[in-house]
C-alpha cells in the first residue's frame, strides 16, 4: 500500500491497523500521530454500575434525601450528633478512672502525686485553650487589664483554694460569692480635683521606684493617698487581697504604669470582669483548671 | 490479529513515523497530498457503533522450563518462604518483651525487626525506607527494566503460584483450552471447583500470615484455631483472602496493565541503555517456518531466524507477543527467552533471540555498528549513590540513637515574665521519653545562665538540688521546667541554654537546646 492510500484511508476515519502494535486505530490523525482505539474493560464497566449500586444503599441506609419538614433517616438511623455524642461519653469512659481519682482528692493532694498532676496539668490545659486562653492568652500571659496568671503577683491570691474560689465564682460577675470590689472613678464621680489625681498618680509611681514628674509634690499626693487610696491598697500601699486592690510597690502592672494610664485608671476607676465558671465547668475540670494556673510557675 | 499486544497499549498515541525508521523519503510528499485533502467528508457510518468496553481474552500460558523459570521457582520459594514463616522465627529480647523476629506491635506502640526496635516518633525511619525502597525500585529499572514486576512483585508471584495450581489441576494450555470448550461435565465441575478451592486456601493463608506480623504468632495460630481470635483478625484475613483470590486467580494481568502506575512511571523512569526482554529482530525477518525459508533462501530471499511458532507468545503470563517490541503489558519476566530458546535448540540455531537486550544494541548490529552494554552509567550510579548515602544515614542514626530522648518547647506565650521583685522568668515544657521497660529517674541539668534558679513543676531533687524526673517504662512524660533569673539582662536578651538528662549510671543521656528571653 502507498503511503497516499494509506493515509487517504485514515482521512476517512476509517478504523485502520496500525503497523508496530497490530491494534484498530480510532482512524484520527494528527501530524503523524495515530490513536490507539482501545476500549475499556468490560469488568471496569461492571466495577462502575457497582459503584452506583452501592450509591443506592447510601441512600437507603444512612439519611440522605431532604424532605418536606425533616429528611430520609436512613435504615440504620445515624446522626452525626448522636455520633459525636457517643464519642464524647466514649471519652469520658477513658478518662473516668483519673477523674474520679481527681474528684475524691484535694488539690494539693492532686498537686503532689506525679500521675495525677500530669493528668490535671493535661486535661486543665485542654479546658484552659478552650475557655481562659481568649482573656489570659495562650501561655497565661495576660494582656492589658486581664492578668497574667505565670508571674507571681496575684489580685485575689494565688493559693490553690484563693484561684479555685476565683475561677469557681468569677470577679465581680454577679455571682454572691465571687470577687467583690472595685476602683471608683475618683474623678469622672467628682471625688478628687484634677490636680489631686495628677499628685496622686505621681506618689503612686513613685511607690515602686518609677520617676516622677518634675516639681512634683510628692508629700501632697502621700496626703491624698492616705485619705482616698490607703483603706484598699493599705498604708503603705501594698494593696489588699480580700479586695482585690493591687499591690502598687511592685513591678507588676495590670493596666499599665505610665503616668497618662495611671492617671486614667484614678479618674475613671477600674472594674475588670471574669465569668464565674462554676456553672458552666464540672468540678473536677475547675481542679483542673486550678492545678494548671497554679503551676504556671507563680502559684503560691 | 494477534492476541496479545492489542490490550497492552491501552489509550497510547504512537508515533507511527517513529516506529518505522524504514519510512521512504517520498512520504514528506504524501504529507503534502495529506493536508490538502484534509476537508474530505467521507466519514463511513459503523465507526461509532464501535463497542466503548472490551471483554477480556482469557490467558492460557503454557508451561516451560528454563534458566528464567528456575530463577522465578528460587524467588517463588525465596519471598513467598519469607512471608509465611517469618512470623514464626523467635528473637530474645529478655523479660518483658516479645520474643517474636518481626512484629509490628500496635498495643505496645512498637515495631521489632530482629536487634531492632522502633518507636512510634521514629516513624521518620520508615521516610528513609521508603526512599531507598524507591530508589532501589528506580536503580533496578535503570539496569534491567521490569526487574520488580518480572520477578518480585507479589501480584507477579502470587498469580505465578495460582496459575501453577490451575494447571496442576486443570491441565496444561492446550488441555485447559479443549476442557473450556468442552460443556460441563461433573468431572469438569469437580475439577474447576477444587481449583478454587485450591486458590482459596492459599489465599486464606496468606490473610492469616499477615495478621501473624501484628501478635504473637503460635499464640494466634492457637486462638485462630479455637475461634478465639479477636474478630478484627477474622475480618483482616476475609479480606486479604478476597484480594488474594480475586487479584491472583481472576485479575491476573490486567492488575498490571490496567490498575497498576508502576508501567506508566517506570516508562518515563527509563532510557536507551537500560536492559529489556527484546526480539531481536537484527536476526532476520521476515519471518517463517523452516520450510518456507529454505525456499525462500533457495531464491536468494531473506528470512529470519524467527520461525513464527508462537511459544513466546503461549507462554507468557500476561498475553503480549514480544515480538511487537516493548510495551506496556510486558512485565518482563523472561518466560518467552525460555520458550524461544528451548525452540533454537531443536532446530539447531542459535539461542537467545528474545533477551535481555537495548533497541540500541539490536540497531548497532542491524547496521554493523558496536554494540555496547553500559550498567555503569550518571542514572545507575547516582540512584545507587543515594540509595548508599540514605542507607549510612539510617544505620549512623540507628547506632547512636539514645534509648531515651529530650525535647524542650519553650512557653510562646509569654516569651518572659516579669516578677513583682523584677525578675525575669522563663518556661519551657521539657519532654522525656523513656524507652526503657523500667522507670528510669533522669536527673535534669540546665547549663548557660549562670546563677539562675531552676524549677520543675511536680518533681524531687537530689542532694546537689537538681531536679530528679522519673519516668515509667515505655513513657514520655511532659513536666514543665521554670527558669528564673535575678540577675540584669541585657535589652533584647537571647542566651542559649543546653538541657542535658542524666541516667542513673550518670551518663549523658540526651541533650536540647534552647533559649532564654528576657524583655
Amino acid at each position: 500500500m502507498s503511503g497516499q492510500t494509506e493515509r487517504r484511508d485514515q482521512l476517512a476515519h476509517k478504523p485502520a491497523l496500525e503497523s508496530s502494535h497490530q491494534t484498530a486505530t480510532t482512524g484520527h490523525e494528527w501530524d503523524g500521530l495515530q490513536e490507539l482505539n482501545t476500549p475499556l474493560p468490560r469488568w471496569w464497566l461492571w466495577l462502575f454500575y457497582a459503584t452506583i449500586v452501592w450509591a443506592v444503599g447510601y441512600w437507603i441506609v444512612y439519611p440522605a434525601w431532604p424532605l418536606l419538614s425533616s429528611y430520609s433517616n436512613g435504615v440504620f438511623n445515624w446522626h452525626s450528633r448522636a455520633a459525636v455524642s457517643s464519642d464524647l461519653a466514649a471519652l469520658q469512659t477513658q478518662r473516668s478512672a483519673m477523674t474520679s481519682r481527681l474528684a475524691a482528692a484535694s488539690l494539693a493532694e492532686i498537686e503532689s502525686t506525679p500521675e495525677m498532676l500530669d493528668f490535671a496539668r493535661a486535661l486543665g490545659g485542654r479546658a484552659f485553650a478552650d475557655n481562659c486562653a481568649p482573656c489570659h492568652g495562650a501561655g497565661g500571659g495576660g494582656a492589658k487589664g486581664y492578668p497574667n496568671l505565670v508571674d507571681n503577683d496575684w489580685l485575689w491570691g494565688g493559693n490553690l483554694d484563693a484561684i479555685s474560689q476565683t475561677i469557681t465564682h468569677g470577679v465581680r460577675a454577679g455571682d454572691e460569692q465571687g470577687r467583690q470590689g472595685s476602683m471608683p472613678a475618683f474623678g469622672r464621680d467628682g471625688m478628687l480635683k484634677r490636680d489631686d489625681v495628677l499628685a496622686v498618680a505621681d506618689y503612686v509611681r513613685s511607690l515602686s521606684g518609677l520617676s516622677t514628674t518634675a516639681g512634683a509634690d510628692l508629700s501632697r499626693g502621700a496626703k491624698i493617698f492616705a485619705d482616698n487610696c490607703a483603706v484598699c491598697h493599705g498604708p503603705d500601699g501594698k494593696g489588699n487581697r480580700a479586695l482585690g486592690a493591687p499591690n502598687l510597690t511592685d513591678q507588676i502592672w495590670l493596666y499599665g504604669s505610665d503616668n497618662q494610664t495611671i492617671f486614667d485608671g484614678i479618674w475613671n476607676g477600674h472594674g475588670g470582669v471574669m465569668p464565674a465558671w462554676g456553672s458552666k465547668l464540672d468540678p473536677v475540670t475547675i481542679k483542673a483548671l486550678t492545678v494548671y494556673v497554679h503551676t504556671f510557675g507563680g502559684g503560691e | 490479529m494477534c492476541p496479545g499486544g492489542s490490550s497492552a497499549s491501552a489509550g497510547a498515541i504512537t508515533t507511527a513515523t517513529a516506529m518505522r525508521p524504514e519510512q521512504s523519503p517520498s512520504d514528506t510528499a504524501a504529507d503534502a497530498i495529506t493536508t490538502a485533502n484534509i476537508a474530505e467528508p467521507d466519514f463511513p457510518d459503523h465507526f461509532d457503533d464501535e463497542p466503548l468496553y472490551a471483554a477480556r481474552k482469557k490467558i492460557y500460558p503454557q508451561h516451560v522450563s528454563g534458566t528464567f523459570r528456575r530463577l522465578k521457582w528460587a524467588l517463588l520459594v525465596i519471598t513467598l518462604g519469607i512471608y509465611y514463616f517469618l512470623p514464626f522465627i523467635r528473637w530474645d529480647r529478655g523479660p518483658n518483651a516479645p520474643n517474636q523476629a518481626v512484629l509490628i506491635d500496635f498495643p505496645g506502640r512498637r515495631f521489632y525487626f530482629f536487634f531492632i526496635e522502633i518507636w512510634p516518633q521514629e516513624v521518620y525511619y520508615l521516610t528513609g525506607l521508603l526512599i531507598v525502597a524507591a530508589m532501589a525500585l528506580f536503580l533496578m529499572n535503570a539496569v534491567a527494566g521490569r526487574l520488580w514486576c518480572g520477578y518480585l512483585c507479589p501480584q507477579t508471584v502470587w498469580t505465578d503460584l495460582f496459575i501453577t495450581v490451575e494447571r496442576w489441576i486443570e491441565g496444561d494450555r492446550r488441555e485447559h483450552l479443549l476442557r473450556d470448550q468442552q460443556p460441563w461435565s461433573v468431572e469438569r465441575v469437580a475439577r474447576t471447583a477444587s481449583k478454587h478451592f485450591c486458590w482459596l486456601m492459599i489465599a486464606w493463608w496468606t490473610g492469616g500470615a499477615w495478621i501473624l506480623y501484628f501478635g504473637d504468632a503460635p499464640t494466634l495460630v492457637k486462638e485462630l484455631a479455637t475461634f478465639k481470635a479477636p474478630p478484627v483478625a477474622y475480618g483482616f484475613i476475609g479480606l486479604l483472602t478476597f484480594t488474594t483470590y480475586a487479584l491472583a486467580g481472576w485479575m491476573r494481568e490486567q492488575v498490571c496493565v490496567y490498575m497498576c502506575p508502576w508501567p506508566r512511571i517506570q516508562a518515563a523512569l527509563t532510557d536507551e541503555y537500560a536492559l529489556n526482554v527484546c526480539y531481536r529482530h537484527d536476526r532476520g525477518e521476515p519471518r517463517a517456518s523452516l520450510k518456507k525459508a529454505a525456499t525462500l533462501h533457495e531464491h536468494g530471499l531473506p528470512a529470519g531466524d524467527c520461525i513464527d511458532c508462537r511459544q513466546c507468545v503461549y507462554v507468557c503470563p500476561t498475553g503480549v507477543d514480544i515480538r511487537n517490541g516493548p510495551n506496556l503489558g510486558c512485565i518482563q519476566c523472561g518466560l518467552c527467552i525460555d520458550a524461544c530458546d528451548a525452540v533454537m535448540a531443536k532446530i539447531g540455531r542459535a539461542p537467545r533471540l528474545i533477551a535481555y537486550d537495548t533497541d540500541l544494541n539490536i540497531r548497532a548490529r542491524q547496521h554493523g555498528g558496536q554494540t555496547s552494554y553500559r550498567i555503569v552509567r550518571t542514572r545507575t550510579a547516582l540512584y545507587a549513590a543515594i540509595i548508599a548515602v540514605v542507607g549510612s544515614v539510617m544505620a549512623y542514626a540507628l547506632a547512636t540513637r539514645h534509648a531515651q530522648a529530650l525535647t524542650v518547647i519553650h512557653d510562646r506565650n509569654p516569651l518572659f515574665v516579669r516578677l513583682s521583685d523584677g525578675a525575669i522568668r522563663n518556661g519551657y515544657a521539657v519532654h522525656i521519653a523513656n524507652k526503657h521497660r523500667d522507670t528510669q529517674n533522669f536527673v535534669l541539668q540546665i547549663t548557660g545562665l549562670a546563677g539562675a534558679d531552676v524549677e520543675t513543676i511536680g518533681s524531687d531533687r537530689n542532694s546537689e538540688g537538681e531536679p530528679i524526673i522519673a519516668v515509667g517504662p515505655d513513657q514520655t512524660r511532659q513536666v514543665r521546667v521554670i527558669v528564673t533569673t535575678r540577675q540584669p539582662l541585657e535589652p533584647d536578651a537571647s542566651i542559649p541554654l543546653t538541657f542535658s538528662i542524666m541516667t542513673a549510671n550518670g551518663q549523658i543521656g540526651a541533650v536540647a537546646t534552647d533559649r532564654f528571653v528576657g524583655p
